[in-house]
C-alpha cells in the first residue's frame, strides 16, 4: 500500500472510529467481533509506525478538516510528543485487546459488544487528541474521550458502578467545563490563536498575573491528570472491568491528561514564560503534595486496584512536576515517564485482573502465597513494581532519573526530597505484594514473632491449604499480554534510545523555530 | 409572486386554518397542515436568501405606503426567526398525527390542526410585521390558540395550566397594548421604523418611560423570564406532547424576538441601555433564572416538568447574552435562539414518543427504557448533551459565544456562573440517563416497544441537525452575526 502520510494521519483517527460500526455489526459472533478489533489494532499500529518513520525522516505532516467557528479549526499535525503518546497508546491497545479477550470471556461479562465498541471510540479519541494541532481540537477529543469511557466505567450496571460513573463523569466534565473551557476561551481572547506553537503563543507583554491564573485554570481544568484535589474520579473508575482500568485508567485517559498538561506548558505557555509565572511554584508544590499524599493513601488501600489507582495519581504528579519545572530534563523526564509508567502500570493492572479471574481475589490481604499458583503473573508484578519504583533493570529508571535531574537543575530541593520519599513509599506499598505472594511463611513467621495470633493462624492455615494447590495461571491470551508488557518494561531499560530521541525532539523543535 | 412572499408567509397558514374545517377527515387535515407548514418553511428559506442577498425587504400591505399603511418588514433577524418557527413547526407536524391519536379524542383532531395553524400564523405574523399594533393582534391570535391547544391535554390539570397561562398571558398582552397605546399617543404612529425615528424627540417624557416599562414587563411575561415564569412549567407539562414540542422551541423565541425588536429597533440602544438600567437588571434576572430554574429542574419527577424548567434556565442564557449589549453578546443570544430550538424540539418530541408508548413521562416509570426504546432514549441523551454544551453539539457553539462575549467585557465572574449553570444541566440530564439505563424495568410492567417511525424520523432529523449545526456553524453563525450587526447599526 502506498498511502500518503497525510492520509495515514487521517486514517489513524478514522479507522478506530469506523471499527465501532464493524464491531456492532458483528456483535452476535464474538470471534468475528474480536477479529475486527484485532485487525483494527494491527492497522492502527501499521499506520502509527509509518507516521513515526515519516517524522523521523524530518517530514512535517499536517491536515485541516474544517473550520468550526471563525478562526477555530479542527486540524491535526504531528510533533514528537504526540507521536510518542500515539505509539504507546496504539501498541498497548493491541496488547490490552488480547488481554481483554481472555479476561472478558472467562469472567463471562455481559454487553461485550458495547465494551469493545466504546473502547474503539476511546482509542480514536486518543489518536485525535495526540495529533491535535490546536487546543480547540484537543478539547473536542478530550470531551469525546470522557463520554466514550463513561459506559466502560459503568459497564457492570450495578449501583456501585452507577455511583462510580457519577463521580467519574461529574469531576471530569465539571473541571473541563468550568476551568478548562474558561482557560481556553481566555487564551483565545488574549493570544488570538489556539495553535500549538513551540515556544508558546502568548504575546511578549502578556500580564504575568493573568497568565498565572490561566495556568492554574489549565492545571485544575485538565482533570484527567488527576492532580489533587481533583483526583477522586480515578479511584471511582476502578469499578470498571480490569482491561478498562488497565488501558484507560493507567494509559489512555490519564496519560491524555498529563499529555495535555505537557502540551499546554510547552506549546501554549512556552518554557520561558512558564518559568517566570507567579503561580508556577504554587502548582509545583500542589503537584508535589499530590505525589506524596496519593502514595500515603495508596499504602492504606487493601483493594489492589484501588492501591494501583492511587499509585497512578501519585505517578501522574511526577509528570506534572516535570512539565512545570520548565527545563529540558523536566520535559524529557515527563514525556519518557508517560511511556515508562504506561508499561509498568498496565502490567500491574493486568496482573490484578488475572488474579481476579483465576483466584477471585481482589484484596491485597488475601494474596499471600499466591505466587505458588501464579508464579508467572506474580513475577511480572514484581518486575512492573520495580519499573514504577524506578530501579534497574526496568524502564522507569530513566524517566525518574531525568525528573530528578530536573529538580536539581532548578534547585527545587523540597521537590527532590518529595520525589525520593515517594519512591520509598512506592517500595513500601508495591513490593510487599509480590514478596508475600512468594514467601508467605517468611511473613507468617515475622507475624508470629509479633504475637499477633489471629493473623499468624490464618497465615499458617493458608500455608497448609497452599500445599495442595497446583499452578493455575490466567487464561492464555491474558498471560501473553502480561508477558509482552513485562518484557516491554525490561526492554525500555536496555533500549531507551528511540524514546529518548523522541523526547528530546520535542524541545529541539522549539530551538529550531 | 416573489415580491409577495412576506405576506404569503403569514396569509397561507391563516387561510389554511378554516379550510381544515372543511376537510373534516383527520388524516387529510394532517396532510394538508403539513403541506401548509412546509410551504411556510419554503417561503421562509426564500425570504432569508433574499434578505442575505439584497438587504431589508419592505412590503406594503394593500399598496398603502408606510407609515400610513401597514408595512411588513423583513431583515436578517425576522427572516432567521421565520425560518426557525416554520422549520420546527413542519418537523414537529410529522409526528403529530400519531401522537395525538393517543392524547386527544378523535372528534377534536381537526380542531387541533386548526388551532395549530392559527398559532403558527400568529407567531409568523408577530415576526413578519413591521407594525406595533399588528404585533399585538398576532400576539393575541397565537396566544388564544395556544390556550386552547394546551387545554386539549388529556390530563385534567391541563385545564388549570391553560387557565394560568391565560391569565398571565392576557396580563402580558394587555400591558403591551397599553405600552403601544402610550407610544401612539406620543408619536402618532404605529410603524416600527417610524416610531424609532420619532421616539428620540420625546424620549425624556414620563409617558415614554411608562410605555417602555409596560412593554418590557409584558414581553417578559410572555418569555417567562424569571420571576415571571410561573405559568410555563405546567403549561408545557400538561399540554399535548406535540404542542409542547412546538411551543418549547418557538413560543418563547418569539417573545425574545419582541424584546430585541422593542429595545433595539423601537426605543433604540441608548434609550434602552443607558437611560434605563436594563442591563444590570436583566443580567441579574438572567443569572438568578439560570441558577434557580436549573436547580428546580433537578428536583422534578415529571420529565416534561424537568425540561420545562430547563427551558426557563436556557431563556436565562439568552437574556444574559442580550444584556451584555455587545455585538458578540447579541450574536450569542441569537445563536442560542436557533440552537435551543433544535435541542428542545428534539427532546420534547422524544418525550412525545415516550408518552405515546408509556402514557406518561414520570421519571420512575422510565426504568430500563434505555433498552426498550434505545433510539428514543439515545435522542434524549444527545439532546441532553447538547443542553450541557458538549463540543460537536450546537449547545457548545452558543456557550462558546456567550462566554467569549462575557470575557470580552471582562465579566469573568458571570462567565464562571454561566459555566456552573451547565454543570447543573449535567445533573438533571444524568438523572434521566441513570434511570433509563441503570434501573431494571419494573417487574409488573409490560415491556414497551421502540417508538414508530413517524416519531423516530423527525426526532432523529432534529438530533442530526443538533450535531450538524454543532460542526458546520457557517450558516447559523453568519446569520446571527449579520442580524446582530444590523441591530447595532453596523453594516456588515
Amino acid at each position: 500500500m502506498n498511502l500518503s502520510l497525510e492520509l495515514m494521519l487521517e486514517l489513524s483517527i478514522i479507522v478506530p472510529l469506523m471499527a465501532t460500526l464493524g464491531i456492532i455489526a458483528t456483535g452476535h459472533h464474538p470471534d468475528l467481533r474480536e477479529g475486527v478489533t484485532i485487525t483494527t489494532c494491527l492497522i492502527l499500529i501499521y499506520l502509527v509506525v509509518n507516521l513515526y518513520q515519516g517524522i523521523s525522516q524530518g517530514e512535517t505532516i499536517s491536515i485541516f478538516w474544517w473550520e468550526l467557528l471563525p478562526g477555530l479549526t479542527v486540524s491535526f499535525d504531528i510533533e514528537p510528543l504526540g507521536m510518542l503518546f500515539a505509539l504507546v497508546a496504539s501498541f498497548l491497545w493491541l496488547v490490552t485487546t488480547c488481554y481483554a479477550i481472555g479476561y472478558m470471556r472467562s469472567h463471562q461479562e455481559k454487553n461485550q459488544t458495547r465494551f469493545y465498541s466504546c473502547f474503539a471510540i476511546a482509542i480514536g479519541a486518543v489518536m485525535g487528541l495526540a495529533f491535535s494541532a490546536n487546543l480547540f481540537t484537543l478539547f473536542i477529543f478530550y470531551e469525546v474521550l470522557t463520554l466514550s469511557t463513561y459506559p466502560l466505567v459503568t459497564h457492570a450496571g450495578t449501583d456501585k458502578a452507577k455511583k462510580g460513573g457519577r463521580t467519574y463523569l461529574g469531576i471530569l466534565l465539571s473541571t473541563s467545563i468550568v476551568f478548562f473551557l474558561l482557560a481556553i476561551i481566555s487564551t483565545w481572547l488574549i493570544a488570538g490563536t489556539l495553535d500549538f506553537n513551540p515556544g508558546g503563543i502568548f504575546p511578549e507583554d502578556v500580564d504575568k498575573s493573568i497568565a498565572g491564573i490561566l495556568l492554574v485554570l489549565f492545571i485544575f481544568g485538565i482533570g484527567k491528570a488527576a492532580i489533587m484535589p481533583f483526583h477522586r474520579w480515578l479511584p471511582a473508575a476502578m469499578v470498571a472491568p480490569t482491561p478498562v482500568s488497565a488501558l484507560l485508567h493507567a494509559v489512555a485517559v490519564v496519560k491524555a491528561g498529563v499529555f495535555t498538561i505537557l502540551k499546554v506548558c510547552v506549546f501554549i505557555f512556552g518554557l520561558d514564560l512558564l518559568s517566570v509565572l507567579p503561580t508556577t511554584q504554587f502548582l509545583l508544590y500542589l503537584a508535589g503534595a499530590s505525589v506524596l499524599l496519593a502514595s500515603l493513601v495508596a499504602m492504606r488501600q487493601d483493594n489492589l486496584k484501588a492501591r494501583l489507582a492511587y499509585s497512578t495519581v501519585s505517578q501522574l504528579g511526577y509528570i506534572t512536576i516535570g512539565a512545570l519545572l520548565a527545563t529540558t530534563s523536566g520535559v524529557i523526564g515527563s514525556s519518557m515517564h508517560i511511556a515508562m509508567h504506561a508499561f509498568g502500570k498496565i502490567t500491574l493492572f493486568f496482573c490484578a485482573g488475572a488474579i481476579l479471574v483465576t483466584l477471585h481475589k481482589s484484596k491485597v490481604s488475601e494474596m499471600r502465597g499466591i505466587g505458588r499458583q501464579m508464579p508467572l503473573t506474580m513475577f511480572a508484578f514484581f518486575i512492573a513494581s520495580l519499573s514504577i519504583i524506578g530501579v534497574p533493570p526496568t524502564g522507569g529508571t530513566w524517566s525518574k532519573w531525568f525528573l530528578m535531574l530536573g529538580t536539581i537543575e532548578t534547585e527545587q530541593w523540597l521537590l527532590m526530597v518529595i520525589l525520593m520519599l515517594s519512591s520509598l513509599l512506592n517500595i513500601a506499598y508495591l513490593l510487599p505484594i509480590s514478596f508475600h505472594a512468594f514467601f508467605p511463611e517468611l511473613m507468617a513467621n515475622t507475624a508470629a514473632n509479633k504475637e499477633s495470633n489471629t493473623y499468624s493462624k490464618t497465615a499458617i492455615y493458608s500455608k497448609n491449604k497452599l500445599a495442595g494447590y497446583k499452578i493455575k495461571e490466567a487464561p492464555l491470551p491474558s498471560l501473553i499480554a502480561i508477558v509482552i508488557t513485562t518484557l516491554g518494561c525490561l526492554t525500555l531499560f536496555i533500549f531507551p534510545q528511540a524514546l529518548f530521541e523522541l523526547a528530546t525532539a520535542i524541545l529541539n523543535n522549539r530551538d529550531n523555530s | 409572486m416573489i415580491a409577495h412572499l412576506p405576506i404569503l408567509q403569514v396569509v397561507i397558514p391563516l387561510m389554511a386554518a378554516p379550510i381544515c374545517l372543511l376537510l373534516k377527515r383527520a388524516q387529510l387535515v394532517w396532510l394538508f397542515s403539513l403541506i401548509v407548514s412546509g410551504l411556510a418553511f419554503l417561503i421562509s428559506i426564500l425570504l432569508l436568501q433574499q434578505v442575505i442577498a439584497s438587504g431589508v425587504i419592505s412590503y406594503e400591505l394593500g399598496g398603502w405606503s408606510p407609515p400610513w399603511g401597514i408595512e411588513y418588514r423583513i431583515d436578517e433577524l425576522n427572516a432567521f426567526l421565520l425560518l426557525i418557527i416554520s422549520a420546527i413547526s413542519t418537523i414537529v407536524l410529522f409526528a403529530a398525527q400519531v401522537s395525538i391519536e393517543k392524547e386527544i379524542p378523535p372528534n377534536k383532531h381537526t380542531l387541533f390542526y386548526v388551532l395549530y395553524l392559527l398559532s403558527l400564523t400568529g407567531m409568523l405574523g408577530i415576526v413578519a410585521t413591521g407594525d406595533a399594533f399588528n404585533i399585538f393582534v398576532f400576539l393575541e391570535i397565537s396566544s388564544l390558540s395556544a390556550y386552547a391547544l394546551i387545554a386539549m391535554g388529556k390530563d385534567r390539570r391541563a385545564l388549570w395550566a391553560s387557565y394560568q397561562y391565560l391569565i398571565m398571558g392576557t396580563i402580558g398582552a394587555t400591558f403591551m397594548l397599553i405600552g403601544i397605546g402610550l407610544m401612539y399617543q406620543m408619536t402618532g404612529t404605529l410603524n416600527i421604523e417610524d416610531l424609532s425615528q420619532r421616539l428620540p424627540e420625546v424620549a425624556q417624557t414620563r409617558t415614554v418611560f411608562t410605555a417602555f416599562v409596560f412593554i418590557i414587563v409584558g414581553v417578559c411575561l410572555k418569555l417567562a423570564l424569571f420571576p415571571l415564569h410561573l405559568w410555563l412549567p405546567n403549561a408545557y407539562a400538561y399540554a399535548p406532547s406535540i404542542v409542547t414540542a412546538f411551543f418549547a422551541a418557538t413560543a418563547t423565541k418569539v417573545a425574545i424576538y419582541l424584546l430585541i425588536r422593542f429595545t433595539f429597533s423601537v426605543f433604540g440602544l441608548s434609550f434602552s441601555f443607558t437611560t434605563i438600567p436594563l442591563q444590570s437588571l436583566f443580567m441579574a434576572l438572567g443569572l438568578v433564572g439560570i441558577v434557580i430554574a436549573s436547580i428546580s429542574a433537578i428536583y422534578q419527577n415529571n420529565v416534561k416538568h424537568l425540561f420545562a424548567y430547563s427551558s426557563i434556565a436556557q431563556i436565562g442564557y439568552m437574556i444574559v447574552g442580550f444584556s451584555i449589549s455587545s455585538v458578540t453578546g447579541l450574536t450569542a443570544t441569537l445563536l442560542h435562539l436557533f440552537n435551543h430550538a433544535l435541542m428542545k424540539s428534539a427532546i420534547f418530541l422524544a418525550l412525545a414518543a415516550v408518552m405515546y408508548r408509556l402514557g406518561n413521562v414520570q421519571l420512575n416509570n422510565l426504568h430500563g427504557l434505555g433498552r426498550q426504546m434505545p433510539l428514543t432514549m439515545a435522542a434524549i441523551v444527545i439532546g441532553g448533551l447538547s443542553l450541557i454544551g458538549i463540543p460537536l453539539t450546537v449547545g457548545f457553539v452558543s456557550k462558546w459565544y456567550l462566554v467569549t462575549a462575557l470575557l470580552e467585557q471582562g465579566w469573568w465572574p458571570v462567565a464562571v456562573l454561566i459555566l456552573i449553570g451547565s454543570l447543573l444541566a449535567i445533573i438533571y440530564v444524568w438523572r434521566i440517563v441513570e434511570v433509563a439505563y441503570f434501573k431494571a424495568p419494573l417487574a409488573n410492567k409490560v415491556p414497551v416497544r421502540e417508538a414508530p417511525i413517524s416519531f423516530l424520523a423527525p426526532i432523529w432529523l432534529l438530533i442530526i441537525a443538533n450535531i450538524y449545526f454543532g460542526i458546520d456553524t457557517r450558516f447559523s453563525v453568519q446569520v446571527a452575526q449579520e442580524a446582530a450587526q444590523t441591530l447595532f447599526g453596523l453594516t456588515p
